[in-house]
């Protein structure tokens, strides 16, 4: 069959909007389920949504189309940032967002006030003593310097004991100080008040 | 409404420091004393990295407002010599041993969280917003230099005097971070940038309580490097910069626009 070029002009723009006919949108419910299903990429067993990365999901208002999530990064120079960021693409392409704009926010600066009480007993179980599991000791070090925080005892992750000595200000990643339990004699990592 | 080229200059001052340092500190991978320290320094500097790049973002957006050829983070930290850098004097000084890595991160690190709290209250939200985030960060910097001061300074006698010898000889480089220019000066009228000279006293007091729990002797007053408007801060460096910059620089000046 042979087309007039007018035809054909009409053919390609019916099949332009075609391609470009939104999809059927996914429920947020849906978005924020396969996003609770991201990992940490360095501390697998909490989610990105427990550790309170994902600050916010909605449909841009200019263009519906569009999904917006709000990223606040951990740490300044965190190497686990980009990793999440195409995970998250991945993630929400496979429930069906068709368009999406990561946006990173600075402020308010990311706590660990915003991990979520679930995620800080997986922490726990998992052997990582969570954020603000410590206790001040009887040294004021803040007395000497305004510059200081107050030193905490960390409990020990496995066994509980208070015996515990800090061996690093900084662990495996940046997030985390290495202790060292003098009663179980293992090493643990407390992810520190931030 | 500052000149933009002021706050570009400004800004690149506030990434230049963090960037020299990280550098620095990334010398020591593989090399640290103990596992846990050779970890610790590239940690503080895996921060430092990170704060670079929001300021020198930053001053890449800056920038294009006024140059006709913008650069963003990667040409600013890759594509400029020595002479364009803007950091502070002490943190291009070399690794050396040991105590002389923590009395530079010591003397760095006091200076830099004050600074940061500083200039969490700038009016500029978008340095207010940076500075509140890498704040948070340089307290636990803080934490780490101090105690190694403590330990290394009330140590034995051989690593009490390495100690001193170090802070003696970087004691000099000082002087640029309280003395503002009239870059600083003007932005400081603006409300955007820090006044440099209500830290002095602060940091002072943080370092002879902790050069008293180390033992160590706080150096007399000496001739300050840079201190007259004539340093790292106005691109006046030392010879070390133009080394760390040849390292650092040389993938992107080999292969232009190299990725991975």
């Amino acid at each position: 069959m042979v087309f007039t070029p007018e035809q054909e002009a009409l053919i390609a723009a019916q099949e332009r909007a075609a391609a470009e006919r939104v999809a059927p949108r996914p429920a947020l419910e849906a978005i924020w389920h396969a996003l609770e299903a991201i990992p940490d990429p360095e501390i697998p067993v909490v989610s990105i949504v427990g550790l309170g990365i994902v600050r916010g999901v909605e449909w841009e208002l200019a263009d519906p189309s569009v999904l917006v999530v709000r990223v606040t990064p951990t740490y300044s120079g965190c190497p686990a940032t980009e990793l999440i960021m195409s995970a998250i693409r991945e993630a929400l392409a496979g429930v069906g967002v068709a368009r999406l704009r990561l946006e990173t926010r600075l402020a308010p600066a990311w706590t660990t006030d915003w991990i979520a009480p679930e995620a800080r007993q997986k922490l726990r179980d998992y052997g990582i003593a969570p954020p603000g599991s410590g206790r001040p000791t009887g040294v004021d070090v803040a007395g000497i310097s305004p510059l200081r925080r107050a030193a905490v005892t960390v409990p020990c992750p496995r066994c509980g004991s208070l015996n515990t000595t800090l061996v690093s200000q900084f662990g495996s990643t940046a997030c985390k100080a290495q202790y060292r339990c003098a009663d179980c004699l293992e090493p643990f990592d407390y992810f520190k008040p931030h | 409404m500052a000149d933009d080229r002021l706050l570009f200059d400004y800004l690149l001052r506030l990434g230049d420091s963090p960037l020299v340092l990280a550098q620095r500190l990334g010398e020591w991978v593989g090399k640290g004393p103990i596992v846990e320290e050779d970890m610790a320094l590239t940690n503080v500097g895996l921060d430092l990295i990170g704060q670079a790049r929001l300021w020198l973002s930053y001053a890449g957006e800056v920038e294009a407002r006024f140059a006709p050829a913008p650069r963003d983070e990667d040409q600013l930290a890759f594509l400029r010599d020595a002479g364009a850098f803007r950091n502070l004097l002490i943190v291009e000084q070399p690794n050396g041993n040991f105590a002389d890595t923590i009395a530079r991160q010591f003397l760095f690190d006091a200076w830099h969280l004050l600074a940061l709290r500083g200039l969490s209250a700038s009016r500029d939200s978008r340095i207010a917003e940076i500075a509140a985030k890498a704040a948070k960060e340089a307290s636990y910097h803080v934490e780490r230099s101090g105690d190694w001061i403590v330990r290394l300074g009330d140590g034995t006698e051989e690593s009490h005097a390495k100690m001193q010898a170090a802070l003696d000889g970087l004691w000099m480089y000082t002087g640029e971070m309280f003395a503002p220019d009239t870059t600083e000066l003007a932005l400081i009228d603006a409300g955007i940038a820090c006044d440099l000279r209500l830290l002095a006293a602060p940091w002072r007091a943080h370092v002879d309580a902790w050069f008293a729990a180390a033992t160590l002797k706080v150096p007399g007053e000496v001739w300050m490097q840079g201190g007259g408007g004539r340093g790292g801060k106005q691109g006046i460096h030392t010879e070390h910069l133009g080394r760390l910059l040849a390292e650092m620089q040389f993938l992107q000046r080999a292969y232009p626009g190299a990725q991975w």
